[in-house]
């Protein structure tokens, strides 16, 4: 029906006969895409349904309105207030918030242990870089679980009992129940010092903005460090001055079982820390390995030529250039970093899977609800370091030229 | 979390296996009960050195299965954290959860579960170290405690403390061998579960005689078979098993003496034994003699106890209010009739 055009008489065929409407490559393609759409929707719709047929035929309570619940646990790690006559959504939070914290911790420890795993591995001292080696085969090889298990027991079993803890100079002291440091308490003047590190940091910043186009301009610039060391240590010294100079120091004191008063951190806190970092950061040395070793021999032979140092060298001609090579699949080993944060439910961290996927649904048996909720945790957190990945990847490359 | 969590996840969205209307249906074309149970608690479910699951709530399931499939060793037992227990029953994973599981108010109705007869009436309690010198559990505010996550032992530890007006630091595992590893490297003052969990763990830990019992019980704990909502005949099944492992401790039957009791017993004890003129079996669409079946392949409730908790065993537990009613306690079966 379609082709009668190329055949209608007193016209000359004009090109090729044109294919049946629905073979058409447009339609076709289109007509697809509805189709696939369509079953897409249907699937959906069909498990969602169907999930909550079989959870009302039971009997079984659905619906996110538990979250407005007493939660009725305790948890030792919480950032925010919380207890056990909180309710089950505050509960969320802190597992967001614990979950976020090391995250966040064991990226930066992984990621300068990675790149320094990475330069020593590329050493021309061969010691050192059989030591990358080892190390890198080692945490690279072995589950994670295992080695989560190894450093909770490595920390806990030699490590004494509060009533022997290791005394550092009578202010900080270290025990199985971790390791309590004094709490610096700064009161009023507290918001201000914060205040003016934040102001620091953006003076900082923009300081060394204008002296690098300065540089890139006229090839002379000042130098930025007293900006920094201003921004960092003057300003914040001197809002706490002006602010009323209030300072103490609240040391830990054993009473009853253990230390009163201080900070802790958790043996479960810097077992997985040292467990996902030390992981990750093998992976991380590898791929900076590869980044330097793409980096073209020309350019290693130019910066000799140009006669600077190796130090030099690595620093403003090699890893610049490493760094196109080295992001994509950095943000790969963030990731997995920030997933794999669910392990250390394994060792009493409390996070996401402990607390929401965990205790969360056994206590209200709300299996589809709670899973859903760590689910969304998780791909809100992945897709936010992708973006953020991906920003730092177009800042490499848009630096070619 | 294990992979069969996220299978019973996956299950429920999908809708595996809720379809079929009749457990007991399904249970005998599959020709085997499937039983959850814990990841290993000496005395109540437990692997032997052959591999073999062992202990009073693996002898529960083996009862239904005698009496369901005239066959005791005819049970497939899925082990399962605390976590996962509830999901796998609800989703169908397991035919029914004999887990040293509370019975609770919230389990029995949003949860869409059914609690058969209490097995075992226990409460909570708490082991110390000696070394420390605790006499009571109100001397413990600022302790640190080894609890399991997902268990109504973290929600009454919570309420005990609060009450007392103590603090604690709680340390929280999915699963009860790190609870116990944890506790046993150091880690806590103080391991609170039920007391008969406490007596059962205490047995592998590495200097059993370290450790003492707090003499204060925090709470009701009523542990029972579970089954899911939805399948009214299974939850009867299950229920009048627990009754006739009961009901012939007080009649005097056991394992042993059955045959002359079938035969000379009291009108009672010939109907509990399927040997009289009723045709109970066929009410629950079973045999005539599937508690004669029980009973044969577990032998009765004292019996069962004394092989795996009683003083004859290392978990040396009295019967205290598991006592049956006429020697004490509480135990107390509703007419077989």
């Amino acid at each position: 029906m379609a082709d009668t055009a190329s055949q209608s008489p007193g016209r000359l065929p004009s090109g090729p006969p044109r294919a049946p409407f629905l073979t058409r490559g447009r339609i076709r393609s289109l007509a697809v895409q509805i189709l696939f759409i369509a079953a897409l929707v249907w699937v959906v719709h069909f498990l969602f349904s169907n999930t909550m047929s079989n959870l009302s035929r039971q009997g079984i309570a659905s619906g996110f309105g538990f979250l407005g619940n007493r939660a009725g646990f305790d948890v030792s790690l919480h950032y925010i207030p919380f207890s056990s006559s909180s309710t089950y959504l505050q509960g969320f939070w802190v597992a967001v918030i614990n979950t976020l914290v090391l995250s966040a911790l064991g990226i930066v420890l992984a990621t300068f242990l990675g790149f320094g795993l990475g330069l020593a591995r590329v050493s021309r001292n061969w010691l050192i870089a059989r030591l990358a080696t080892v190390y890198i085969e080692i945490f690279r090889n072995i589950p994670l679980l295992l080695q989560l298990f190894f450093w909770y027991f490595a920390i806990l079993r030699p490590l004494p009992n509060p009533r022997d803890s290791v005394d550092f100079g009578g202010i900080a002291f270290l025990n199985n129940r971790g390791l309590v440091v004094p709490e610096p308490i700064l009161g009023a003047s507290g918001n201000a010092v914060l205040m003016a590190l934040v102001i620091g940091v953006m003076l900082g910043i923009v300081q060394t903005r204008r002296m690098r186009k300065l540089r890139d301009a006229t090839g002379d610039a000042g130098p930025v460090w007293p900006w920094w060391l201003g921004g960092l240590i003057a300003l914040p010294l001197l809002a706490w001055a002006v602010s009323g100079a209030r300072f103490e120091l609240i040391i830990p004191e054993l009473r009853g079982f253990n230390f009163q008063g201080g900070m802790v951190i958790l043996p479960e806190m810097l077992a997985a820390l040292l467990g996902l970092s030390f992981y990750i950061s093998a992976a991380v040395g590898e791929i900076v390995r590869a980044g330097i070793q793409g980096v073209p021999k020309g350019q290693y032979e130019a910066a000799v030529a140009m006669g600077h140092s190796r130090w030099e060298m690595m620093r403003l001609i090699v890893l610049p250039q490493a760094m196109r090579i080295i992001i994509p699949p950095l943000a790969t080993q963030y990731l997995s970093l920030a997933k794999n944060t669910s392990l250390a439910a394994a060792i009493a961290f409390p996070e996401i899977i402990s607390i929401v996927a965990g205790t969360t649904l056994t206590q209200t048996g709300q299996a589809v609800e709670t899973i859903l909720l760590a689910m969304g945790f998780y791909i809100t957190v992945s897709l936010f370091i992708a973006a953020v990945m991906n920003f730092f990847n177009y800042r490499v490359l848009r630096n070619d030229r | 979390m294990t992979k069969s969590f996220f299978l019973a996840t996956t299950a429920m969205v999908l809708g595996a296996g809720l379809a079929h209307a009749s457990t007991l249906e399904d249970v005998r074309e599959r020709g085997a009960v499937v039983c959850g149970v814990t990841q290993g608690v000496p005395g109540f479910s437990n692997p032997d050195d052959a591999g073999n699951w062992t202990g009073f709530d693996v002898d529960i399931c083996r009862a239904v299965a005698a009496a369901v499939l005239d066959d005791a060793d005819a049970v497939r037992f899925v082990p399962l954290s605390n976590t996962e227990r509830f999901t796998a029953l609800q989703s169908g994973e397991v035919d029914i959860l004999s887990r040293t599981t509370t019975r609770t108010l919230n389990r029995d109705t949003a949860l869409g579960l059914n609690f058969a007869p209490v097995v075992f009436y226990d409460g909570q309690g708490f082991m110390v170290r000696e070394s420390l010198g605790v006499a009571s559990a109100l001397d413990l505010d600022g302790a640190s405690v080894c609890v399991s996550a997902g268990s109504t032992t973290e929600l009454n530890l919570a309420d005990y403390f609060s009450a007392n007006g103590m603090s604690y630091s709680p340390v929280r595992f999915d699963r009860a061998d790190e609870v116990l590893a944890a506790y046993d490297a150091g880690r806590c003052d103080v391991y609170t579960s039920d007391l008969s969990g406490l007596a059962a763990r205490r047995l592998v830990m590495e200097n059993p005689a370290e450790h003492v019992m707090l003499p204060e019980t925090i709470s009701k704990e009523p542990l029972a078979p579970v089954v899911r909502h939805g399948d009214d005949q299974w939850f009867d099944i299950v229920t009048w098993t627990v009754y006739a492992l009961i009901g012939a401790e007080e009649m005097g039957v056991t394992s042993e003496n059955m045959q002359e009791m079938a035969e000379g017993g009291s009108p009672d004890i010939r109907r509990l034994l399927g040997a009289g003129d009723d045709n109970m079996g066929a009410w629950m669409d079973l045999e005539n003699d599937w508690s004669a079946k029980a009973i044969a392949a577990v032998g009765n409730y004292g019996e069962l106890w004394e092989r795996h908790l009683g003083m004859n065993t290392p978990l040396e537990l009295e019967r205290g209010l598991n006592e049956l009613y006429t020697n004490g306690g509480i135990q107390y079966a509703m007419p077989i009739k």
